[in-house]
């Protein structure tokens, strides 16, 4: 009886461990591993990343397939440029890789700290950002974050690992607050000015950035994750109102501030999809799914296409 | 009544003992075996660790990308990881008293938490996901303190320290085995959460199988009689000793530094790169992993409690190490891991088996789960408390202050209280 027993048992538990193992190789051998066919030339297409296999994938404007790219957590695309932020087997470990127009191969990868968050390329496609964050993870502290933001100059290889390393501004006093992170790169098109969401003391400030100074200057308080209009008048972000996040339009000429008709508890950096429309990603019954919003305040979300991390290709320059 | 059944030479322990093919007979040669019922007990964590720390690693993964959840709802999720323990630990111990069912009790939980891994991919939103992590964390809360009874129960009271050394040891290599399965399914798979939850469940319920099929019952009670109720439970546990070392345990833990703050201090303190963060709980994991049957053997020989307040010392150590910082880089980084490893090693098991011939028989699981309980929660407080320190005085002196007030807490514990003749 004992022997049945323990022999019936010990082949359960292998019958479960194998059948794991046979789980994990035959799906492992079923994902699609192929390159695709990007063409970041191609102006005014979607650039996505696909929810269940998390790569970029290209369509139209109103959501039609048009090729599926390399694997990434977080994309954004810019004037033939991709930046693709992928997570490494490994705690907190991430690459940036940047694909240019027609290659398959990333032109260039530089190793980041971190679980991606945030990515975005220059209007000129000739730098990239990235915002990675370590958190939720039994070795950090509970209920905390840190974030670090970069940029990565393709012309001259230049690499700002982290805007910790800018002077900051506030008020115009140069101050060093102990704790501080950043997050939300958004570029304007002389290649030099950014702005960027700094959080110390418990607030955070919409951050005016210039590459060449290493400078950064406080804007104004509770901004987080600009996104520049493309005429550079306006910047869409996500603003804390009470315990959530709001979508809000910020004019940068008059500072007027308008709430977009999206629905509360936002988590995304916007992007511009023209100079009428922003572009968010929001879960929706446990998938991600890219929505539209008109920029003025006005009309009402569409939901687009399956997916996240949204932005528009415009065509290389 | 059922404190005459109690005490030193506790006859369930015997029962226990005498079984065909279970422990070996107490004494003599056979100190140096460990029964098979504590080796069956250890794979069971092995494997159930294993599968809860793989969801550990990938669950922020997997709530950002797979769900699209935003990581300030993240911390969220993450306190509920610590604070649904506390409160079902002592419920599981006391229902494993009354019924005396400890086996059932620990099964229950084990299955419980086997289940949620099952639950994870079908579920759709954050708030689902978390209330899954706290039924998890219910299932560990109640499986804790029975199956620290069943292991108490099959080792001869001598052997305990070994005991418990082996089975933490198993324990730590089943967590250090969960995020590198985790990571290795992520990379066959890419972007395969539910393959990695699936396969988190099968060890999980392998572990179930081997529980129900390799772990002998612990004491049974003699047929319809229950165990003590709430308040004979209580009353058992009221023995001055028991009470002196529970006191004693809390207060040293209220002075232990948090594992996070530790790990940044060290990282601050002995200036290693910030990428090396993820690394350090390895490192102490390893030492925890090798140390525990060498530290649980010393404790059968030289005392428990000695033993116990010696892990702390090493922790003592440790702090003003990292208070002083004499040198730094990987050599302080090694020295100060291999302390702390000794510290988790000389106090995690060899406090339950010193505790664990203390409390009479019949309230020993809910006895086992107050004392857990009284620790973890008073780590939790000198967790928050060093943070405090920190905020106002900085990391090197808020190390200062800890080590010396724990050297001072160290000698308290020493004076209330003194272990009798038996360990």
């Amino acid at each position: 009886m004992n022997a049945i027993r323990t022999a019936s048992a010990t082949a359960l538990i292998v019958a479960l461990l194998g059948s794991a193992a046979v789980t994990v190789a035959w799906r492992g051998a079923a994902a699609d591993t192929g390159t695709g066919e990007l063409r970041l030339g191609a102006p005014d297409t979607l650039v996505v990343v696909d929810a269940k296999g998390h790569r970029v994938r290209q369509t139209t404007r109103d959501g039609k397939e048009l090729a599926t790219g390399p694997e990434c957590r977080r994309a954004a695309v810019a004037a033939g440029t991709l930046v693709c932020l992928q997570g490494l087997p490994g705690p907190f470990s991430s690459e940036v890789r940047v694909y240019r127009s027609g290659k398959a191969e990333p032109e260039v990868t530089l190793p980041v700290w971190g679980n991606p968050s945030r990515a975005r390329v220059s209007p000129s496609g000739r730098l990239v950002a990235w915002t990675v964050f370590r958190s939720g993870d039994s070795y950090a502290a509970s209920g905390q974050f840190s974030t670090t933001a970069g940029i990565y100059d393709l012309r001259n290889g230049s690499h700002y690992g982290s805007l910790e390393d800018f002077a900051v501004f506030v008020d115009g006093e140069r101050t060093q607050p102990e704790d501080m992170n950043f997050w939300g790169i958004t570029f304007a098109g002389d290649d030099r000015t950014f702005y960027a969401t700094m959080a110390a003391n418990g607030r955070t400030h919409l951050v005016r950035g210039d590459l060449s100074t290493r400078e950064l200057k406080a804007l104004r308080a509770n901004v987080e994750c600009p996104s520049l209009s493309p005429d550079e008048q306006r910047i869409a972000y996500k603003k804390k109102v009470g315990d959530h996040w709001q979508l809000h339009v910020l004019d940068l000429g008059t500072g007027a501030d308008t709430p977009l008709a999206a629905p509360a508890g936002v988590d995304d950096q916007a992007a511009w999809l023209d100079n009428s429309t922003v572009a968010y990603g929001r879960a929706d019954h446990g998938k991600p799914f890219v929505y539209t919003v008109p920029a003025d305040g006005s009309g009402e979300p569409v939901k687009l296409v399956e997916g996240s991390s949204p932005t528009v290709t415009t065509g290389v320059r | 009544m059922y404190l005459s059944q109690a005490r030193a030479t506790d006859p369930s322990r015997d029962v226990a003992a005498r079984t065909p093919g279970g422990s070996p007979p107490p004494g003599g040669t056979a100190r140096a075996r460990v029964p098979a019922t504590v080796v069956a007990l250890g794979l069971v964590s092995l494997v159930t660790d294993a599968s809860a720390e793989m969801v550990t690693a990938i669950l922020p993964m997997y709530l950002m990308y797979g769900l699209g959840v935003g990581y300030l709802q993240l911390g969220a999720l993450d306190g509920l990881h610590t604070g649904a323990t506390a409160l079902f630990r002592i419920g599981g111990g006391y229902a494993a008293d009354r019924f005396g069912r400890s086996k059932a009790v620990a099964t229950s939980g084990y299955a419980l938490s086997a289940l949620t891994k099952l639950l994870f991919p079908a579920v759709g939103s954050a708030p689902a996901v978390g209330a899954l992590v706290a039924a998890d964390r219910v299932g560990k809360g109640i499986r804790t303190a029975p199956r620290d009874a069943l292991i108490t129960a099959a080792v001869p009271e001598g052997d305990l320290g070994r005991a418990f050394g082996v089975h933490r040891a198993m324990d730590t290599c089943g967590a250090l085995l969960g995020p590198l399965i985790a990571f290795a399914v992520l990379l066959a798979v890419p972007g395969g959460y539910d393959t990695a939850f699936l396969v988190s469940f099968c060890l999980a319920a392998a572990g179930v199988v081997a529980i129900v099929a390799f772990v002998r019952r612990g004491p049974a009670p003699a047929p319809r009689e229950r165990g003590p109720g709430l308040r004979g439970c209580l009353a058992s546990l009221r023995s001055p000793a028991l009470r002196r070392c529970t006191l004693s345990a809390a207060l040293l833990g209220l002075l232990t530094v948090g594992d996070m703050s530790f790990y940044v201090g060290l990282q601050h303190r002995l200036d290693v790169p910030a990428q090396a963060l993820p690394l350090l709980p390895i490192g102490t994991a390893l030492v925890f992993m090798t140390a525990a049957v060498p530290v649980g053997v010393l404790a059968d020989r030289l005392g428990r409690w000695p033993l116990f307040l010696g892990g702390h010392l090493s922790a003592f150590a440790a702090y003003v190490f990292l208070w002083l910082a004499p040198f730094t880089g990987w050599a302080g980084t090694a020295v100060v891991l291999c302390l702390y490893g000794l510290f988790y090693a000389a106090t995690d098991g060899v406090l339950m088996a010193y505790v664990a011939p203390l409390v009479p028989a019949a309230a020993r699981t809910t006895g086992l789960a107050v004392v857990q309980t009284a620790q973890s929660l008073a780590r939790a407080g000198g967790a928050l408390a060093f943070g405090a320190v920190a905020a106002l005085g900085g990391l090197g002196t808020a190390f200062g202050v800890f080590g010396c007030t724990f050297l001072a807490v160290i000698a308290a514990a020493t004076l209330i209280h003194r272990p009798g003749k038996d360990s």
